[in-house]
């Protein structure tokens, strides 16, 4: 970062995404923004009863099962992280 | 007087050296300097605080003031030309020394003393402590003496007074012969009495302690500059360069033996020891003037004029030593400059000259080239670094200084203050009694370890204090960092003496607290022996006049507290509870409080209950209940869970047999209720009874206390209770009306107040039982003099106008509104606008409405003081809350106010001006329109007022005649009117600006059709010039009524003249233009501004075309929706924009992308939107930080627009570029995307692969979204 914009409103952007779970920066790797989407994905269908309805339908699963299910996904939605070869 | 013997003495003795010094030399210089006349005939010494002194200013003597044929007000005759008051008034004030502000109370703190370390019992456990380390034990037992040494002070005292008196009464009974043997009996006895005392005294006396402290004696560990002699409070400020040597000072600095210095003693201590100035120096007068040394100061001084401040060859002798002060003119002094302390300084400064050591050449000089030979300096040679031991190896040869020859400077450095080492800061010369060492430039290998570490300590803290802001913050930081290293003792050492630096100046006292708050932070436990020390330096910032001082030494303290734990606290601070001096309590009791507050409540509440029922001495439990008042007023509402615990622990205090005692515990209380209220009533059950039977018993401070007391728990009553208790008070009360005195009577005013606005208080009661009494007493001429007086007792008025009624309240005071005298009618009448402001007119029957208009006109017509818009807002509240009624006074009303538009004084016809706006409303309500055309046109006629203020109020005055009647009845016809306002619009006072420029835009708003569109059009020029006005308001009315008139005759001629105003330089100017503009597009349609805006653009000239974006931008802004008919039209100029290489064109024309796109969000201009964004996503890139943050926006703003699956399209492809700049910028982006629509995006992230392999088994796809019914 720049002398100049350590004050601006960019830096302060910068800090209030960072706030959040689910934003990147630049040296996230596949897995991690993998692992993110992974969990929004599910959370998003959790929270829009329709889709859950659907993928129930489609699964021949109850709702509560499915939303069991998504919930279960979300602890490690894609596996195990892989061994960091920088490391 | 002893002193005064003395400096007749020295002088005699003067007059005789110098006599023999002229029959010594044939050419006396006194008559060189003095010319031909008789020194005998001068004055040798003025007086410095006499009688006479008064008379030396001709501007406040006496007799010329009889003399004087005019007058004047003493205030201006008083007021001289001085020198540093314009450096004031340009901002370059000189930093504020601490004790220059401070009271003589508060100057208390320089009494103080350093204590020596303490044990601490923690750090070594079960051990019995070393019978070096000062325990509790020995602290509790020294305070014990010197209580024990004062009270038997004092008893003798008294004990000789009485006897003074009945030996008078005696002689005066005029038995004489039968009183002698009686009286040498008592005498005898006395004496007697007198010489035990005294032996007591003096074995109870500090250095006379049993061998239990040997070494560690209250004296000599501690470099305080502010040493006092023995407890007795002494008045006033003391150091080390003040005090005229007393014996016992000397005794003092004898008592301690060179060789009984610890090794941890600070050379600072040792300068100390060894500082007997008294010794060397001719004792100093106290009563000397500054003028009658006047060859002797010119000879002294260095001889260059006006040199910079001198800073003597040898660092550490004289503080203050600097020319300037040199020379005698009084107003070079510096302010705590006391006589005694400059000739003192003098003193020093002359024997220091004239001892310097001969420098090589001057010794080749003296002595013959053969025959001498230069030695080496033997090997264990040390030079002295003490000044003040070299003062007393050389004794001065002779009493007076003398003239010196200019000539002989002998190659000193006079003005050039020492360069400072290794790049220390620059020492101011008072610093020089703390770092003078550091100038020493030895070789820092030779020093031993704990040397090193003190000198390094010592630059660290050099440069906190007078470094620059880069030194300072690591020098700082260092501290820190190091402060475990240094140990805690090196570092207060340090730290804490300067803290007692009387030169100390706010920023310099800011930063070392700030230093100690870091440094607690790092010892933590480390501090326990210490805590005594700090708290006597940072306990008087408790009570600072300065709100910040407050706050950080509340912070220290706090962290103090956290770092030592409680017990050491009050270890350390128990035995100034009953302290003999008051400062000390008073103090001690605020640093409780922060200890409670940062600690908890209930781990204090045992030792204060311990305390508050201290049998030994009033003073503890005094102390004791006032930490409890602190610790309300400290921590307000909080207190409410202890509130009961803490009310028990002071209610014996009540019945104390201490008048002082009972006083604070009632004041403690009082704050109890305060902080609790409107909770907590239980709690006082307790101290109900003796509450109010204290008020029948007691008298003065006391029952005043008990009062306030009473004042703050009755609110908190339920309403039966509150009624009966207020009753059983308020006889006292009524009683105490009559008191003369003024704390009082302000505390019966305020327990009023409060009893008056408690619920169970009925109307009847008040209007029977306290109206009368309280109208006869307060409501005087003398109550409205006092400024704290007045303002209680109108307040108290509307607090019991809200119980009975305006109509009492106001029947009553009504008739003072022809009072004479105007202070009172200006207290009466802000009691009747409060009052009917709060309650309105309806009470107020006809005859009452009568006496009240007649008073209210009385009083306006008559005010003669400046300050007086009370009159004018009662006289407005007033006629507002009656409305109708006014009617038949209306004439009478507009008579005065015609007669006063008319007035000489300018400050009247303001008024006049002012009310018309106020009561215009109302005269409209009472259908007196003929009247206000009548108005209008006598006003009109006063447009030509010169007076800007005045000018102002009447345009307001126009302006609201014209809102309540309407254009077309406006008298003068509208016609008239404006073209008389456009020559006021380049008034640039902002007042008549503000007031001409909302008149003008009413006019144009609502009756524009009255005026030529030629009218119009001269006033769209002026109003171009009141965009250059500071206040925004003005700014803004412009750019509206721009707006109106546009509608009024057409948007073509306003906006040639707008858009030839983008031409001019000013930035506020253009961006004014701009916002004008896009009102003008706003009010007459888009279609209509456009084409004209975006051919301007083709003008090649940067301000026209930012000018001409930014009218887009705003213009966009202002449409909103209405944007989706215009985005087509205006894309090709927007394209051009973002692809010039101008940064402010993609800039703006960014702003008015996202203007757009959020404007026409979801309105299927997606094609469009697109399009521009493919244009403004290159600049992401931009470093400007302006530039990108509307690039950033404009993204956001397609975001909504275009859905947030697009922008992540364009995204993805930097998210994991190889270049980190691209990747870190394409995050941020992915990040507010990701912020803004989380949820969207679940649709669109990209299909990624799994990775399935022998090592890694990742599922990276979403098998859900394949799903298909």
């Amino acid at each position: 970062m720049q002398a100049s914009d350590r004050f601006n409103i960019n830096s302060q952007l910068e800090h209030l995404q960072a706030k959040y779970v689910g934003t990147g920066h630049a040296d996230l790797n596949r897995f991690e923004w993998a692992v993110n989407i992974q969990r929004d994905s599910y959370a998003s269908y959790i929270g829009h009863y329709p889709m859950l309805a659907y993928f129930a339908v489609a699964e021949n699963e109850s709702i509560g099962r499915e939303r069991y299910n998504f919930m279960q996904k979300m602890l490690l939605p894609c596996g195990l992280p892989p061994e960091r070869e920088d490391d | 007087m002893d002193i005064d013997n003395e400096i007749a003495k020295t002088q005699e003795e003067r007059r005789r050296k110098e006599e023999e010094l002229a029959s010594l030399t044939s050419l006396t210089f006194d008559r060189d300097l003095y010319g031909g006349t008789d020194r005998d005939a001068y004055v040798t010494s003025i007086p410095v605080n006499d009688e006479d002194d008064a008379n030396l200013d001709s501007m406040d003597s006496e007799v010329a003031r009889k003399l004087a044929s005019y007058t004047a007000p003493k205030s201006l005759l008083k007021e001289m030309p001085r020198g540093e008051d314009d450096d004031n008034a340009l901002g370059f004030r000189k930093p504020a020394k601490i004790i220059d502000r401070e009271d003589e109370y508060r100057r208390r703190r320089l009494n103080q003393v350093i204590s020596p370390d303490r044990h601490d019992a923690f750090a070594s456990g079960e051990k019995t402590p070393d019978p070096s380390v000062r325990t509790y034990a020995d602290v509790m037992r020294e305070q014990a003496l010197a209580r024990e040494k004062e009270e038997t002070l004092r008893a003798i005292a008294k004990k000789k007074k009485e006897e003074e008196e009945a030996a008078k009464v005696e002689k005066e009974s005029g038995g004489a012969a039968a009183a002698v043997p009686k009286r040498r009996n008592r005498w005898d006895q006395s004496q007697d009495d007198g010489s035990a005392a005294a032996k007591k005294a003096k074995t109870t006396s500090d250095w006379d302690l049993p061998d239990a402290t040997p070494g560690i004696g209250r004296w000599d560990a501690t470099p305080t500059p502010g040493r006092v002699s023995d407890a007795t409070p002494s008045v006033g400020r003391r150091n080390r360069w003040d005090e005229t040597p007393t014996p016992g000072r000397l005794a003092d600095s004898d008592a301690t033996p060179a060789g009984g210095v610890t090794p941890g003693a600070t050379p600072a201590g040792v300068t100390w020891d060894a500082t007997p100035k008294g010794l060397v120096t001719p004792t100093p007068k106290r009563q000397r003037s500054r003028w009658d040394e006047t060859p002797a100061t010119m000879g002294s001084a260095t001889p260059t004029a006006g040199a910079t401040p001198a800073v003597p060859l040898t660092p550490g002798v004289t503080p203050f030593g600097g020319t300037d002060l040199q020379t005698p003119t009084p107003s070079n002094l510096r302010g705590p400059m006391t006589p005694e302390q400059y000739n003192l300084l003098r003193w020093e400064k002359d024997i220091e000259e004239r001892n310097r050591p001969l420098t090589d050449e001057e010794l080749d000089a003296m002595f013959p080239q053969e025959g001498y030979k230069i030695l080496e300096p033997p090997a264990s040679y040390v030079p002295i670094r003490t000044p003040a031991r070299k003062l007393l190896a050389t004794p001065t040869p002779m009493g007076t200084p003398l003239y010196a020859i200019p000539e002989e400077n002998r190659g000193q450095q006079f003005d050039v203050p020492k360069e400072a080492p290794g790049g220390l800061p620059f020492m101011k010369p008072e610093d020089y009694q703390y770092f003078g060492s550091l100038l020493n430039e030895e070789n820092e290998e030779e020093l031993t370890p704990e040397e090193q570490k003190e000198r390094k300590i010592m630059k660290l803290l050099l440069k906190v204090k007078n470094g620059t802001p880069p030194q300072r913050k690591t020098a700082l930081r260092q501290l820190t960092d190091k402060a475990r290293e240094f140990g805690a003792n090196a570092l207060f050492n340090r730290i804490l003496p300067l803290l007692m630096q009387p030169t100390l100046e706010d920023q310099e006292r800011h930063l070392l607290v700030k230093v100690i708050d870091r440094v607690l932070y790092k010892l933590d436990e480390l501090v326990r022996p210490y805590v005594h020390k700090i708290l006597v330096v940072i306990e008087p910032l408790l009570i600072d006049e300065d709100y910040y001082a407050r706050v950080e030494g509340r912070e220290i303290i706090s962290n103090l507290s956290k770092a030592a734990g409680l017990a050491t606290m009050i270890a350390a601070m128990r035995p100034d509870i009953d302290n003999i001096d008051e400062y000390v309590r008073n103090t001690t009791a605020r640093a409780f409080s922060v200890v409670a507050s940062a600690l908890g409540i209930p781990a204090l509440l045992p030792f204060l209950k311990a305390v508050c029922q201290s049998k030994k001495s009033w003073q503890a439990r005094h102390t004791g209940i006032k930490i409890v008042q602190q610790i309300a007023i400290l921590i307000g509402c909080a207190v409410l869970p202890h509130l009961k615990s803490l009310v028990e622990i002071i209610e014996h205090g009540l019945n104390d047999e201490n008048q002082k005692v009972r006083t604070i515990t009632a004041l403690s209380l009082a704050a109890l209720a305060e902080a609790a209220a409107p909770y907590g009533i239980e709690s006082f059950d307790s101290v109900l009874k003796p509450l109010w039977k204290g008020i029948r018993s007691h008298r003065g401070k006391v029952l005043a206390a008990f009062l306030k007391a009473i004042g703050f728990i009755i609110p908190l009553m339920d309403a039966i209770y509150a009624s009966y208790y207020t009753k059983e008070v308020m006889f006292i009360l009524i009683r105490e009306f009559q008191s003369p005195d003024e704390e009082m009577k302000k505390i019966v005013l305020k327990v009023v107040k409060q009893c008056v606005s408690t619920e169970g208080v009925e109307a009847e009661y008040i209007r029977n039982d306290i109206l009368p009494e309280f109208f006869r007493n307060f409501w005087v001429r003398r109550m409205a003099l006092d400024r704290r007086n007045y303002r209680q007792l109108v307040e108290t008025t509307v607090e019991m106008a809200n119980k009975v009624g305006v109509a009492d309240i106001v029947g009553r005071i009504v008739e003072d509104l022809k009072d004479e005298s105007e202070p009172y009618r200006r207290m009466v009448m802000e009691t009747i606008e409060k009052v009917v402001a709060n309650l309105g007119a309806s009470d107020i029957d006809a005859r009452l409405e009568e006496l009240l208009i007649d008073g209210i006109l009385y009083a306006f017509q008559e005010q003669t003081s400046d300050d007086a818009n009370v009159m004018l807002n009662g006289f407005g509240a007033v006629v507002n809350s009656l409305g109708q009624r006014v009617k038949p006074y209306l004439p009478q009303i507009c008579g005065t106010i015609k007669w006063r538009l008319n007035n000489k004084s300018a400050k009247v016809r303001q008024q006049a001006a002012d009310l018309i706006s106020r009561i215009a409303v109302v005269m409209k309500q009472c259908q007196e329109e003929q009247l206000m055309g009548h108005l209008g046109v006598v006003l009109y006629e006063y447009l030509g007022e010169e007076y800007p203020e005045v000018l102002g109020s009447i345009l307001g005055a126009l302006k609201a005649i014209v809102n309540v009647i309407g254009m077309t009845k406006m008298t003068p016809p509208i016609k008239d009117l404006l073209p008389r306002l456009t020559p006021i619009l380049k008034n640039r006072h902002e007042k008549v600006q503000e007031n001409c420029i909302d008149l003008v835009g009413r006019i144009a708003d609502r009756g524009a059709e009255f005026v030529p569109a030629r009218e119009w059009m001269r006033i769209c020029f002026e109003l171009l010039e009141m965009l250059k006005a500071h206040k925004k308001g003005i700014r803004r009315a412009t750019v509206n009524t721009f707006g109106y008139i546009a509608k009024a005759i057409g948007p073509q001629d306003v906006l040639a003249t707008l858009l030839n105003n983008l031409k001019v330089q000013e930035r506020q100017n253009r961006v004014c233009t701009t916002v004008a503009i896009a009102i003008v597009a706003e009010t007459c349609s888009p279609f209509t501004v456009l084409p004209a805006l975006m051919n301007e653009y083709r003008v090649p000239e940067l301000n026209v075309q930012n000018g001409v974006l930014k009218s887009l931008s705003f213009l966009f802004e202002y449409i909103g929706e209405m944007g989706k008919d215009y985005i087509y039209a205006v894309t090709p100029l927007l394209e051009d924009a973002l692809m010039d290489r101008d940064l402010v064109h993609r800039q703006t024309a960014a702003s008015a992308v996202k203007h757009m796109a959020l404007g026409v969000a979801g309105l299927g201009c997606e094609d469009a939107l697109v399009h521009l964004m493919n244009y403004v996503w290159p600049n992401i890139f931009e470093t400007s930080p302006h530039v990108i943050n509307a690039v950033m926006e404009a993204i956001e703003g397609m975001r909504v627009a275009l859905g947030a699956a697009i922008v992540l399209n364009y995204c993805l492809q930097g998210l994991f570029h190889p270049a980190r700049k691209v990747r870190e910028v394409y995050w941020k982006i992915y990040n507010s995307l990701y912020i803004g629509s989380q949820d969207a995006l679940v649709a669109a992230y990209p299909i990624l692969e799994d990775e399935q392999s022998s090592e890694q088994n990742n599922i990276y796809s979403r098998p859900e979204l394949m799903m298909f019914v």
